[in-house]
């Protein structure tokens, strides 16, 4: 098949053919980050720009490895550094970096739906890194790369994705393709950030940990931002643990198999506890070994054709 | 020298006098004279109306004109060509300007400006409380004296009930309406859209239905304690209009209005992040859309007025969450109700039509509205058999913030007539 | 459509190859064979084998793709799929024979030896090809030539073997041949 887009903005639009052909691309570039010289000449030429305008160490890094990895210039651009503080929107300063003549935009933004802005109003590929609550596509698609990599498919796997679902751009993506692909969905958290209608994306809700991981092979927990008590939220991030932090006694509600994931960074502690992240059963490094490969994949197939 | 405009051979139809036939209508010295099949009398212009149809000029009583303070979205001027290409001859304008419209001097220049520069007749609403703060009164009785149509904080709601009631109480004494905007903003908070299914798939934060249901629910309670006139603007969901029947049943003093744009599009539109889709109230689900057209059609919801919204390009271009509610609808109103009210058999055209004539004429007074003999001249003619495609460059409003950009529309305005002068007519 | 070689052909030029390449001596620990994919994997694998019946021990063989390598993907309208590449051991100080089915203007082979490159620093790099039709954009020739076949540029050669085309010929069309 052929990979014909300008943008990856969101799992939501892709279909499942599309998500395993790059699934499948990026399983060659996974071959290439076990070379003595993990570096291929593909992007030679081509500039791609990081414009990230949250923080973001990880997934910022990712691409930034991924794009050196393929050879492309790289302009880093970030909120800190950027002329959002005087007023210039997003469009005013995508364009100006447009005609200094690059050809990629790789956006984290705090607003759903600004790489479709830049989409419709720019010749060039954008890729999604994160918009506000929305979407995360390529945090999905590396974990789908480590489930499969894993587990050897996707399909009739039950996995609970688990913590705050209301706010979370991975929980929409990976919803969008673990439903693309087969897999029976949970969602799992209080009730206050379970957002309306979810179960209509495909899934089961629970508001009980233990029911959410019972028979489950996959888990991956969320990170819980530390301000939603501040709003109303939750009464407390200690009740919260309470009732929602994984331990072994949850896990062992699971298959025996299970795997666990988080999409990084972990409040140990909070969401599971080091013993977990650390333990035979999380394959949370591989989640971070993967991105690369999965974002290489990525711009290739965006970048790498006239 | 023969004097005078006679309009030939159109379909005339006027709901305040359930007239629908077709005749001539004769106008002179700025009023319509004779109504009456084959008119033979001398005129100085002649308008050949046959396949068309003729109505009273339509009135719309909620615009922006965003004048005096936001003149790069809108001026009196530029918002009144777009009223008259619309069809519409009479709008009454918010009060949300900058400076707010709490004092007669305000209201003076409003007027000035309409008759200096405006091509259609505008008439003023003044704030309930002062700059719209929602703490004091508004001087009221000077404010109806230099002219102030209706009452309004559009844009916000009067959150301090005690004074709402005391604003619905003051009126009385001055039989003008006050027309409240319902939003409980802590339940609308940060919310961009309508919340629900397509708000989560966004990650958009929602707008509940409950942020307007919980406002008008107080605001009905408070009218009928006061016995005061109650205009609700912008009905958008399904339960407010439950609510509102059933307070019109119990003999409440309540009339509502609902925007084309709410008959049209549902949440379900909002799939690229479009801002001229960002709008509030929020577009709503379908079953909403189905209970306001069924409020229509038993009378719960008395007006359709277009909510007019002007923002520039620049500020559209923001992000979703940037991005200023709001969007245009003069130009579009008359053919989205063709569209949603009478090609999908709602209402009958001659009902659609009180929708925007005689019914908010009554709600605010005023003697417009009807085609009578005797009665000022302000006659809309369309042709119902021509659609045409809603184009950016077209508008005459200074913005183009219109979520029917691209949409083919049934029904296009010819003619808009005020006081027998033609103010505006359609290009061949 | 003329068929310039049928099975016992391609048995035979793969043979007299394999032989070819053990002529030049090295111990078969030293040998490295690297198919180019995809028609030139197959090749490789068969090549391997013979040598390994000849000299009762197989040489490392590995499976190599161009893509990420290509000079040509900024002028393409779709990017070509990434085959695997597959080389699970050290090529440092190794004699690597390169294969592949046809050669062509030699732009395939320049970015093969770009990857082997990138893999290590191998004592020698030779290239065996089943087909060469000539007209090369660079300057690269074969060590080992199954068969010269001029051909002219409006032609395609186009080599079948039984792992992915279920049978073995070497097949030479006519443009409007290829087009239908």
């Amino acid at each position: 098949m052929n990979f014909n887009r300008k943008d990856l903005l969101g799992i939501e639009s892709l279909t499942k053919e599309e998500i395993l052909f790059i699934l499948e691309t990026a399983k060659s570039f996974r071959e290439v980050l076990d070379r003595p010289i993990k570096k291929v000449p593909t992007l030679r030429g081509k500039t791609v720009v990081n414009l990230f305008f949250e923080s973001s160490t990880r997934t910022r890094m990712s691409f930034e490895l991924a794009e050196k990895r393929l050879s492309a210039d790289i302009l880093n651009f970030s909120a800190s550094t950027s002329s959002s503080t005087k007023g210039e929107t997003l469009l005013d300063t995508a364009r100006n970096i447009l005609a200094m003549k690059v050809d990629c935009f790789v956006l984290r933004h705090s607003t759903p739906g600004t790489p479709h802005l830049l989409a419709k109003k720019l010749p060039v590929s954008i890729i999604n890194a994160g918009d506000g609550a929305h979407e995360h596509p390529t945090q999905a698609l590396l974990d789908l790369y480590t489930i499969r990599e894993k587990k050897g498919k996707i399909e009739g796997l039950k996995i609970a994705i688990v913590g705050d679902i209301a706010h979370s751009r991975v929980a929409r993506s990976n919803i969008w393709g673990m439903c693309k692909l087969g897999a029976k969905v949970r969602v799992c958290g209080p009730p206050t950030l379970i957002p309306p209608l979810v179960e209509k994306m495909g899934v089961e809700v629970f508001y009980s940990l233990e029911d959410a991981l019972t028979g489950v092979d996959i888990v991956m927990m969320l990170r819980i931002q530390k301000e939603r008590q501040n709003k109303g939220f939750l009464p407390s991030n200690s009740e919260y643990i309470d009732f929602f932090s994984l331990n072994e006694e949850k896990l062992n509600l699971a298959q025996p198999d299970v795997l666990v994931m988080h999409p990084g960074p972990v409040n140990r502690g909070i969401e599971l506890p080091a013993r977990i992240a650390d333990g035979e059963k999380s394959i949370i490094l591989d989640q971070v070994t993967n991105g690369v490969a999965v974002r290489m994949a990525v711009l290739y197939l965006l970048l790498a054709k006239r | 020298m023969p004097e005078g405009l006679l309009i030939k051979g159109g379909r005339v139809l006027d709901p305040a006098s359930n007239l629908d036939e077709i005749c001539d209508v004769f106008i002179k010295e700025g009023k319509v004279r004779k109504i009456a099949r084959n008119i033979n009398l001398s005129y100085s212009e002649l308008i050949d109306a046959s396949d068309k149809i003729v109505i009273p000029g339509l009135i719309d009583m909620h615009v922006h004109l965003r004048e005096p303070g936001r003149e790069d979205e809108e001026t009196i001027e530029s918002g009144s060509r777009a009223a008259a290409r619309g069809g519409f001859t009479t709008v009454c304008c918010m009060p949300n300007t900058d400076p707010p419209i709490d004092d007669p001097s305000l209201v003076k220049f409003i007027y000035e400006q309409a008759k200096s520069k405006g091509v259609v007749e505008v008439l003023p609403v003044a704030t309930i409380t002062k700059n719209r703060e929602g703490e004091e009164l508004s001087p009221m009785g000077r404010l109806k004296e230099a002219g102030a149509i209706a009452f309004s904080d559009d844009g916000s709601w009067v959150t301090n009930s005690a004074l709402m009631r005391r604003a619905l109480e003051y009126v009385k004494m001055l039989s003008l309406p006050i027309i409240s905007h319902c939003e409980d903003k802590s339940l609308s908070a940060e919310g961009v859209m309508n919340e629900g299914y397509f708000s989560t798939v966004n990650g958009l934060a929602g707008i509940p239905r409950e942020a307007e249901e919980v406002a008008i629910f107080r605001d009905l309670a408070l009218a009928k304690m006061t016995d005061s006139s109650l205009h609700l603007a912008h009905v958008s969901t399904a339960n407010s209009v439950r609510l509102i029947r059933k307070a019109k049943n119990t003999g409440i003093k309540v009339t509502a209005e609902v925007t084309p744009h709410h008959l049209a599009i549902s949440d379900e539109g909002i799939t690229d992040f479009n801002t001229n889709t960002k709008v509030n109230p929020p577009f709503r689900g379908k079953e909403d859309i189905e209970l306001l057209k069924e409020s229509l059609r038993d009378n719960t919801i008395d007006v359709i007025a277009t909510d007019h919204a002007p923002h520039t390009v620049e500020e559209k271009e923001r992000d979703y969450e940037e991005a200023p509610f709001g969007v245009i609808g003069l130009e579009t109103a008359l053919s989205l109700v063709l569209r949603e009210v009478v090609e999908k058999k709602v209402l009958s055209l001659m009902q659609a039509i009180a929708r925007l004539t005689v019914n908010p004429a009554r709600i605010l007074g005023i003697d417009r509205g009807e085609i009578r003999e005797e009665v000022k001249a302000n006659i809309t003619i369309f042709d119902p058999g021509k659609s045409w495609l809603v184009r950016e460059e077209e508008f005459l409003s200074q913005s183009s913030n219109s979520p029917f950009l691209g949409w083919k529309l049934p029904g296009k305005v010819e003619w808009t007539i005020i006081g027998g002068k033609v103010v505006y007519r359609s290009e061949k | 459509m003329v068929r310039l070689m049928n099975e016992e052909d391609i048995r035979r030029a793969l043979l007299r190859l394999s032989h070819q390449v053990l002529e030049k001596g090295v111990e078969v620990a030293d040998l490295i064979i690297v198919g180019i994919q995809r028609r030139g994997v197959p090749l490789a694998k068969r090549m391997s084998k013979i040598i390994e019946e000849f000299k009762g021990k197989k040489p490392g063989t590995g499976i190599l793709d161009i893509t990420l390598y290509r000079d040509d993907l900024t002028q393409i309208a779709y990017q070509p799929i990434v085959r695997s590449t597959d080389i699970p051991f050290s090529i440092d100080n190794k004699r690597v024979v390169l294969i592949d089915d046809v050669l062509y203007t030699g732009r395939t082979v320049r970015a093969a030896i770009d990857v082997l490159i990138d893999f290590g620093r191998p004592q020698k790099i030779e290239l065996a090809v089943l087909v060469d039709r000539g007209h090369r954009e660079l300057p690269i020739r074969a060590d080992y030539v199954g068969k010269n076949v001029p051909t002219s540029s409006e032609e395609r050669v186009e080599v079948k073997v039984r792992e992915i085309d279920g049978r073995d010929e070497v097949l030479l069309l006519k443009k409007s041949e290829v087009d239908i």
